[in-house]
């Protein structure tokens, strides 16, 4: 059974980074979630925790992946919304967990929207 | 809702939209009894009666605060499809209650699914909400409590960390494990 003790370990090696890693207040990117009923059901938690370890692993500071509640087209669930500073928002749809690889990988880091997940603003 | 466990995140984000400090979410098999009993308890701002009629009952929604849905409704059915019961008790400005009771070897009863998913979706998207999880089958029983992490962590590490999220991720996984000692619900 893993034991407190090991995170007492995780401690002490990362907090000598943290202090070293810039203060990230002013988070230029906002990923989305919708994590109403109808997201969840729709398959939306693999999708935010897809998001939330790729943004982590990946070591993008400057993208903060949040969740909302019903964004008021559920057939469209699970959908996540792409705000980057001075951008207009890019809203995809039908996501799921290989898909949010894909946008992490494309549009967060490389700046690709991938338009064949995106529901056009009408 | 295929699985138990994302009505439990589902009926959870009602606590945190509650404005709660403190929620516990309280899942355990009981086979001599042959049941399984989820309870979510928060401290947040509560209901009164007819409130609690209103969450309860889909066809009820007035839809004017956009407080109330389908969560509550999803999860009463569940429960009860399978032979279970449900239930809510809630005080004004002193927080919720739900029971949700399943038969658990009921064959209309849904598998619990990725619980370990669920907790870790709450901790990591509520940091600062104090989350409790019970996990038992029958004898074992383990508890994590965000509090005890946030002890040993101090206030300036994140539970989005990688290496300290994936230590919470394996740490539910490899207890509900143990605790499930090979069966699977």
């Amino acid at each position: 059974m893993k034991s407190l003790e090991e995170l007492k370990k995780i401690r002490e090696r990362v907090q000598g980074q943290i202090n070293l890693r810039e203060d990230n207040d002013e988070k230029q990117t906002r990923v989305v979630v919708g994590m109403a009923t109808c997201g969840i059901a729709a398959g939306a938690r693999p999708v935010l925790n897809k998001f939330a370890e790729l943004v982590q692993e990946k070591g993008l500071n400057d993208v903060v992946v949040t969740q909302t509640g019903c964004i008021g087209m559920c057939r469209f669930e699970p959908i996540v919304e792409v705000y980057k500073a001075g951008e207009p928002k890019v809203t995809y749809v039908h996501m799921n967990a290989d898909k949010a690889a894909e946008v992490v990988e494309k549009h967060l880091i490389r700046g690709q929207i991938v338009s064949d997940y995106v529901i056009p603003e009408v | 809702m295929p699985e138990i466990s994302l009505n439990i995140l589902d009926v959870a984000e009602n606590s945190v939209r509650a404005e709660a400090d403190h929620i516990t979410i309280d899942v355990s098999a009981d086979s001599a009894a042959d049941r399984l009993t989820v309870l979510i308890i928060d401290d947040g701002f509560g209901m009164d009666k007819e409130q609690v009629a209103h969450v309860i009952d889909p066809f009820f929604t007035t839809r004017t605060t956009r407080k109330v849905g389908l969560g509550v409704p999803f999860f009463k059915l569940a429960a009860e499809l399978s032979g279970g019961s449900f239930e809510i008790d809630s005080v004004k400005g002193e927080g919720t209650t739900v029971r949700a009771v399943f038969g658990l070897t009921n064959v209309d009863r849904m598998p619990l699914g990725d619980i370990s998913g669920t907790i870790k979706t709450l901790i990591m998207m509520h940091e600062d909400i104090r989350f409790t999880f019970r996990f038992g089958y029958d004898g074992n029983a383990f508890e994590l409590d965000t509090a005890e992490l946030r002890e040993i962590l101090g206030d300036d590490i994140s539970f989005q960390e990688p290496e300290v999220s994936a230590y919470i991720s394996e740490y539910l996984e490899e207890n509900i494990a143990e605790v499930l000692d090979g069966k699977t619900i």
